[in-house]
């Protein structure tokens, strides 16, 4: 492998290379910034890069504990990014919003933590839409990232700049967050792996909240190995995070190769019916690689997926309302004088830096749980939450291991194209709300390229806590779908 | 605002329907180590501003609550207390609204709007005869502390201190079953026993037990008294008020409902200026603490651990220890008095203790602040599931409890005058010194020695000839001339000692 190639390694290439001595950590870092430092002036995947004589530093601390036989850790210094919704200590963490641009985060999230302690070495926090509210990553407060299959185009979101980073090779994998899609969105748009796990799987602690009852944090990589490798790195209980599941760390590589011989899947009627021709001719392609890989693939329906949109909207609006109550820039957030106010017109003034999205739902979510109004909406979501996800636990317990979909009903668009049209952006979220609300594991799998030269995911779904299930199905489809083109640079 | 009357007009001049009262009592649990959802100290008194925080309870943007555990341990034994139903699993709410000291401007709280998931509920107590009824009891987190500087509204600044943001806080609501403010004192003297006794609550400390009152006639509108900061002015606040909406029935008008808040200074309530209570709370389930499971186990477990209840207490000092039933009453009251009660108690000295730590030491820590540090010190050692605090060195406290046994020993044996008894506690509070060292250095052990007094009861009878010559036929009048030589003692003549001297030089006269 040259030095210029070397940075398209995937993880476990890389973890590979380094520890065989092939490369050096330092080499593989330098390669990824000078990259980084030229792709960024046409994508613009990160809101800021770590100081790079610093992150050097730790490289080499990592070679020279790879030279002397030292443990390194399982990542081995290999170059990451996260999401700027998820806190790293002294580091700004803005949630691509103004309302925090000048919160510099004072301790680490379990996830970063985590990261750190196998030896990875975060380059950057990555864009994203402001407090992971949309799905393109044009709400971001500073600005929009691109999509490197073609720069016309939204790279999905809300962790669109996760995507566009790892599509890009301005890292190795990234963490995202994802509350209705925003992990597998971008990693569709941008033909990368995007997982969702369990939810409770990951700890939250550090991650800023959106809709907290059913976001997780999640891997985003160039392979399913790859986005394995770094699940087991950041799952597991985490005292920080009474939600965590009673699971202790776990490696989700093992049995990753084990094939779908004998597997169920149910192809879901709701999430395929509307879809762009040639996405749906992409799933068709995909049933057929996996019962040629000894699968058993049938149609299914699933009644109540046709409501899953306006509850998964009524649940986040009101959870977001509570959760961002908090800005109300009294002990952090930006520079603004408190003279001439008092608490009330200090705290609207404070919180118009909230862009129209943000703004948006935060209005919804008061007006969907008020007194008065929370029967007809909030509480009516709830319920169909709940059926929705006995729905779903029959189809798992009676008849199928997993529930495919395309990840996107319709292929990337262009940007600018939708955003004067919230609801039908709403739309865009058919396929990957019901995995949230149900907090089951899902996956998006890189699986075709449109006639227009736009990626189409295939999103995979399983029971709760049947996450390596679900990756050795993701890993079976990657391996038989058809090749992929390179991403054009 | 509502404008529908529930009866009220229309009956000017005929006799006011009685009063129906209700209260929300909000009780710290002072004696946790940790707050209700991270770390930093449940007892925040005596910090620098702002010091007693983290990133959990300052609200810091992707932080989550930790719920602590022995918080529910306790407040279901407050909820066993009052005579609660337990659920089998309980759960959190958010209660939403804006306020400089939430730091999260929601409120973690529990609800039962969807189903009975508070830490108890549907309980009853028997409060001087009658039963009150508990409607249901809640943990919550307190909020931080507001200070305003400044000479004018104007020119006012506000100061926000978080060191109490996310204490541990039970909150009893009761059913409006109060007639009267004496029912009230009683009921809240019963409660704040109750939560010393359980240990889970000091009363003692400022703040530590809050309530607010609903008020109305029978019949009429409720009206809510907050901003009530003791239960002094609880009963005042609720007197007031009573007469308050009396004086509007009588006139034939109704009873608006409506907030009112308690001014201390003028001692009125007055209508709040905050409209706050009239917009909903948006209350949502708090997803970041799943629920959390109260079985029958733990429950049995927690019975285990209930101390013997206040009333139970005050039966066993009358019957098994021999104390007079009115010292009785003020002793088991208090958990710190009546654990170092038992902590120093033998069989003998009993009585004497009781009397000394009733009279002596709890007038002592009344009388100056300096020394009721002395009584405080003890209770961390006594109180066996005392939760560690800061506190200092455990072999003072141990002193302090071998002294006081050694002061009721020497009373309940003879060797030490009752008078002196009091002057030796006020020295050892003084001065930490033991029993030895004060009964030494102060001299305060009695005279026996027969010489040393013989000049003494000599000099009594030829300055009272009068009452000498009379005492061969009165023995009262002998006593008087005991209670002189006394006080030329003072207090320190062996009575028996004395009395056998005077008889004899009296005869021998």
């Amino acid at each position: 492998m040259n030095h210029s190639s070397i940075i398209r390694a995937s993880a476990l290439e890389y973890v590979r290379g380094v520890t065989s001595g092939e490369f050096t950590a330092e080499e593989f870092l330098s390669e990824t910034l000078s990259r980084v430092g030229e792709a960024e002036t046409r994508y613009h995947a990160y809101l800021r890069v770590e100081d790079s004589q610093r992150l050097l530093a730790r490289a080499r601390e990592v070679d020279r504990g790879i030279k002397s036989g030292q443990k390194v850790g399982l990542l081995a210094g290999m170059p990451v990014s996260i999401k700027d919704n998820i806190c790293m200590r002294g580091s700004r963490t803005t949630c691509g919003s103004r309302m925090l641009e000048g919160f510099v985060a004072p301790y680490d999230a379990t996830a970063v933590s985590r990261l750190h302690a196998e030896g990875a070495i975060i380059v950057a926090k990555a864009n994203m839409d402001e407090f992971a509210m949309g799905l393109s990553t044009e709400f971001s407060a500073y600005g929009p990232s691109r999509n490197p299959w073609n720069t016309e185009y939204v790279p999905g979101g809300s962790s669109g700049g996760s995507a566009v980073a790892a599509a890009a090779f301005e890292c190795v994998a990234s963490l995202g967050s994802d509350t209705g899609g925003s992990v597998r969105n971008p990693a569709s748009f941008c033909s990368v792996v995007g997982y969702k796990p369990t939810y409770g799987l990951v700890s939250r602690h550090g991650l800023v909240s959106y809709a907290n009852s059913i976001e997780q944090i999640g891997p985003i990589a160039r392979t399913v190995s790859d986005a394995a490798l770094v699940l087991g790195v950041i799952a597991g209980r985490d005292e920080h995070d009474d939600t965590t599941a009673d699971a202790a760390a776990d490696d989700y590589l093992e049995g990753i190769e084990g094939g779908v011989e004998g597997m169920r899947v149910g192809i879901v009627d709701e999430m395929t019916e509307g879809a762009d021709p040639e996405v749906a001719r992409a799933v068709a392609r995909a049933a057929g690689d996996l019962e040629a890989a000894g699968a058993s693939c049938e149609r299914i329906s699933l009644d109540m997926v046709g409501y899953s949109v306006p509850s998964y909207y009524t649940i986040t609006a009101a959870e977001a309302a509570s959760n961002l109550a908090r800005y109300d820039n009294l002990r952090y957030g930006y520079d603004l004088p408190t003279d001439g106010y008092e608490f009330n017109s200090y705290v609207a003034e404070a919180r118009g830096r909230f862009g129209p999205e943000v703004t948006r739902r935060m209005i919804l979510g008061g007006y969907v749980s008020s007194a008065g109004h929370a029967g007809r909406y909030y509480l009516k979501a709830l319920k169909v939450r709940a059926k929705l996800t006995r729905e779903v636990a029959d189809a798992f317990a009676s008849s199928y291991d997993i529930l495919m979909a395309p990840t996107v009903p319709i292929l990337p668009f262009r940007i600018g194209e939708k955003s004067d049209d919230p609801v039908s952006l709403f739309m865009v979220d058919l396929n990957t709300v019901t995995a949230n609300l149900t907090r089951r594991p899902a996956v998006s799998v890189p699986y075709a390229v449109s006639a227009g030269g736009l990626p189409i995911g295939i999103q995979m779904m399983a029971d709760s806590m049947q996450d390596k299930t679900l990756l050795r199905a993701a890993r079976a489809l990657e391996r038989k779908r058809p090749p992929l083109p390179e991403v054009p640079d | 605002m509502s404008g529908s009357g529930r009866g009220a007009g229309g009956a000017a001049g005929g006799a006011a329907p009685r009063p129906v009262i209700g209260l929300e009592i909000h009780c710290q649990m002072t004696s946790l180590k940790s707050k209700l959802f991270c770390p930093c100290r449940a007892d925040y008194r005596g910090m620098a501003p702002n010091e007693n925080v983290c990133p959990v309870c300052m609200g810091m943007p992707g932080t989550l609550p930790r719920l602590n555990a022995e918080a529910v341990r306790r407040g279901t034994m407050i909820a066993m207390a009052l005579g609660c139903a337990i659920p089998e699993r309980i759960s959190f709410f958010r209660k939403n609204y804006f306020y400089p000291d939430l730091p999260k401007n929601f409120q973690i709280t529990q609800l039962d709007m969807y189903g009975d998931t508070s830490i108890g509920g549907r309980g009853s107590v028997l409060v001087g005869g009658r039963t009150v009824g508990i409607r249901r009891v809640q943990l919550e987190e307190d909020p931080g502390r507001m200070i305003y500087e400044g000479a004018s509204v104007q020119n006012r600044i506000s100061l926000v201190d978080y060191n109490r943001a996310g204490t541990p806080l039970v909150e009893i609501v009761t059913e409006p079953d109060f007639e009267g403010p004496r029912q009230l004192r009683l009921f809240l003297q019963m409660l704040s026993d109750m939560v010393g006794n359980l240990g889970v609550c000091n009363p003692a400390l400022e703040g530590a037990m809050r309530a607010d009152a609903n008020v109305s006639l029978e019949g009429g509108n409720r009206v809510e008294i907050k901003n009530i900061s003791s239960f002094h002015d609880l009963e005042k606040a609720v007197v007031f008020e009573i007469a308050r909406q009396e004086a509007q029935h009588s006139r034939g008008l109704e009873v608006a409902q409506e907030t009112r808040h308690w001014d201390a200074a003028r001692k009125i309530t007055a209508p709040s200026r905050l409209k706050e209570e009239e917009k909903g709370y948006r209350y949502l389930l708090e997803a970041d603490i799943p629920w959390v499971r109260i079985d029958a186990e733990t429950v049995e477990s927690l019975k285990s651990r209930m101390p013997e209840s206040v009333s139970e207490k005050r039966e066993r000092f009358v019957s098994r220890h021999m104390i007079p039933p009115q010292v009785a009453d003020v002793l088991s009251s208090d958990k710190m008095y009546s654990d170092l009660f038992d902590a120093a108690r033998t069989d003998k000295n009993a009585r004497e203790l009781a009397n000394i730590i009733t009279t002596d030491l709890m007038g002592l820590a009344m009388a100056s602040s300096a020394a009721a540090a002395a009584p405080a010190a003890a209770r961390d050692d006594v109180g066996g599931d005392a939760q560690k605090k800061k506190h200092d060195d455990p072999a003072s406290d141990v002193i302090r409890v071998d002294g006081l046994r050694e002061l009721a020993d020497a009373v309940a044996s003879g060797q030490m005058a009752r008078n002196s008894a009091k002057q030796a506690l006020h020295e050892m509070a003084k001065t930490g010194k033991s029993f030895a060292e004060v009964s030494s250095e102060m001299d305060l052990g009695l005279i026996s020695d027969e010489s040393e007094l013989l000049g003494v009861v000599r000099s009594v009878i030829s300055e009272e000839p009068q009452a000498a010559k009379q005492a061969y036929s009165n023995p009262n009048t002998v006593n008087y001339l005991v209670g002189k030589v006394m006080q030329k003692t003072r207090g320190k003549a062996d009575p028996q000692v004395t009395l056998e001297l005077l008889k004899r030089c009296l005869l021998g006269d």
